[in-house]
């Protein structure tokens, strides 16, 4: 197949019609706008169901009533716009409605910036709205991987019935690039046992959070915890470049590894035994492989744009067993390969006890 | 003992499902229910029709209607109602909603779907005060009014002016139905059943949106007997909030 080029926001756009996406809600953000746009002009030609919402909080309430009905479904916002769904995303993980969304990151708090960030990385791994759920939530590096990330998110979706989260900071929605854009999925529509389509011939069904029994809602709650569990043991993604004979690891999400990956690679010019270790799912977090991670090499460093979000889950898996050495950057400032390189060669001083 | 030649001449709508109500004595929000379910009947609707739950007492209404329910957060319903019916047009998709959630924390989603022309039925309750946290006071509670959160009466100075949704909604093209109605005897029982209706029947005809406003009791909380609460919509709701029908659209004329 021959690549075309594309940019990220449409590149996310169209692999989500090629996965067979029904309905689309949103609301305009930057820099996540160009999605939306993409999507009006396919979907409303095609007479597929597309809303643009009075706002993100109504728009995530549109997704959640579409995927109560079973068809798939996703909406796209950046930073602000995804603090305003987290009360909807809340119902939807207490409702078990399959949902997927994209969120092109943005400078926070507040209204921040809209250059590129990734600073949603707590409020996405950890839930974001009240209450025991994780989304699962995945982070591209390329607008290769984005485009493949969207094409299979919905399956993912179904199969947890749950919510699938793509976070890509504004560099993968804004760049373009050459990519391979996967074929277009025919979709067979078939009765799972809980979407609402009217109670013909069948007792009538309900999609709802609530569980006033303290009881009930206990054990609904160990459900969701033994699906996390699940999820963990099944949908853990990373890659791993150099790190076979690697002395010390730079562990980056995002477009942050990208900048890793060059540093790396020039570390290794100069006889650092340097490798990188990329999560791509943010949860469920490659926390086992970052522990077996730990007891190989001498030191990390963890880089984000942000001031340290997945630093605290990089921690939790390497414990005490070697140092972590953190650079971040914010406010839309994205490290290059030559800012990230003076780190890496830091981490070594560090091993001779000069730090 | 049944007699044989006994006839049945009054029973359980088949929308209706038999049991016992949460809701307190003297509370009209079960005839309301009662009245959605004849209507479901009657229209042949009760296999495609999808209702959305509110936040609020009758948060539990699904319990009663037999028809596939989603219940969504507080405010939300229109939001999630238009979800279910954008990807379901031919299904019937209307919602359930107190004053607090409509007129308070749901204004924009309601306005919004009235702006859009949604083919959606919403079944607004009004009964001018928040009923399952106790007693504050609602978007609706008319002027002067004691609750537990203006209780030395609503003064409109410092908690500002009851909402009038149904004036406020009728001026949308979108809109095609808009009526505010009563339950506090039976004629205007039988009136709000014919609205209730009309409300479906313009769904029916993919006319746009519809809404009924039925003004509703809530003895508990006005602290009143349940009579006297039908006198209270009668004597002090209805001056603020007059029945009638607000919008009729062009299309539906012929429904009404």
């Amino acid at each position: 197949m021959t690549k075309e080029l594309w940019k990220g926001n449409e590149a996310l756009a169209e692999a989500a019609l090629r996965a067979g996406l029904e309905a689309y809600f949103g609301y305009p953000i930057t820099p996540q706008t160009e999605l939306l746009e993409y999507l009006a002009k396919k979907m409303l030609a095609t007479g597929r169901a597309f809303v643009q919402a009075e706002s993100e909080v109504a728009a995530i309430n549109m997704v959640y009533g579409a995927a109560s009905t079973g068809a798939r479904v996703m909406s796209s916002s950046s930073s602000p716009g995804m603090s305003l769904m987290q009360e909807g995303l809340s119902y939807i993980a207490g409702s078990q409605v399959p949902v997927v969304l994209v969120d092109i990151m943005r400078g926070g708090p507040g209204l921040g910036n809209i250059a590129p960030s990734q600073s949603d990385y707590f409020q996405l791994t950890k839930g974001g709205g009240h209450g025991d759920y994780r989304p699962i939530v995945l982070a591209p590096a390329s607008v290769q991987e984005a485009a493949d990330l969207m094409y299979g998110a919905f399956d993912l979706a179904d199969k947890y019935r749950y919510i699938v989260i793509i976070a890509a900071d504004g560099n993968i929605g804004q760049m373009m690039e050459p990519i391979e854009m996967p074929p277009q999925r025919r979709l067979e529509k078939k009765d799972r046992g809980w979407e609402l389509t009217g109670a013909a011939g069948r007792p009538h069904r309900l999609i709802s959070s609530i569980y006033l029994q303290s009881e009930a809602l206990h054990q609904f709650n160990m459900h969701l915890q033994a699906k996390h569990r699940q999820i963990e043991q099944n949908e853990v993604r990373y890659e791993e470049y150099l790190l076979d004979d690697a002395e010390y690891a730079v562990v980056a999400f995002g477009s942050a590894a990208r900048a890793a990956h060059s540093a790396v690679r020039w570390a290794r010019a100069k006889n650092i035994r340097a490798g990188l270790f990329r999560p791509i799912s943010l949860y469920p977090f490659p926390h086992a492989q970052l522990t077996a991670l730990a007891q190989r090499v001498r030191a990390l460093l963890v880089v984000e744009m942000n001031t340290g979000q997945m630093l605290e889950d990089v921690r939790l898996a390497v414990a005490e067993r070697v140092p972590i050495q953190f650079y971040g950057v914010t406010g839309g400032l994205v490290p290059f390969a030559d800012d990230v390189l003076p780190e890496i060669e830091k981490l070594t001083r560090l091993d001779n006890g000069a730090s | 003992m049944l007699n044989e030649h006994m006839q049945t001449v009054f029973d359980y709508p088949d929308a209706l499902t038999p049991g016992v109500t949460h809701y307190c004595p003297g509370c009209t929000h079960g005839i309301i229910h009662r009245l959605i379910a004849e209507t479901i009947d009657e229209l042949g609707i009760r296999e495609k029709t999808i209702g959305v739950a509110p936040v609020g007492c009758s948060v539990f209404i699904y319990n009663y209607l037999d028809t596939d329910f989603a219940e969504a957060a507080h405010g939300r319903a229109p939001a999630m109602a238009t979800g279910i019916k954008r990807t379901l047009p031919d299904r019937i998709v209307f919602t359930y909603q107190g004053d607090g959630d409509l007129a308070a924390i749901g204004t924009a989603e309601i306005i919004h779907a009235a702006a859009r022309g949604e083919n959606l039925t919403v079944i607004f309750a009004n009964n001018a005060i928040y009923g399952m946290t106790g007693g504050q006071m609602a978007p609706t509670t008319l002027p002067g009014m004691r609750t537990t959160s203006s209780p030395s009466g609503r003064d409109v100075e410092v908690q500002g002016w009851p909402l009038k949704m149904s004036e406020l909604l009728a001026q949308m093209p979108g809109a095609s139905y808009i009526a505010r109605r009563s339950v506090h005897d039976p004629g205007n029982i039988n009136k709000t059943k014919k609205a209730i209706k009309t409300a479906f029947q313009v769904q029916l005809h993919q006319a746009g949106f519809a809404m009924v406003e039925v003004l509703s009791s809530c003895p508990t909380n006005w602290n009143v007997s349940p009579k006297d609460a039908l006198t209270f919509i009668k004597e002090q709701m209805l001056p603020y909030y007059p029945l009638g029908d607000y919008k009729i659209g062009d299309a539906i004329k012929t429904l009404v």
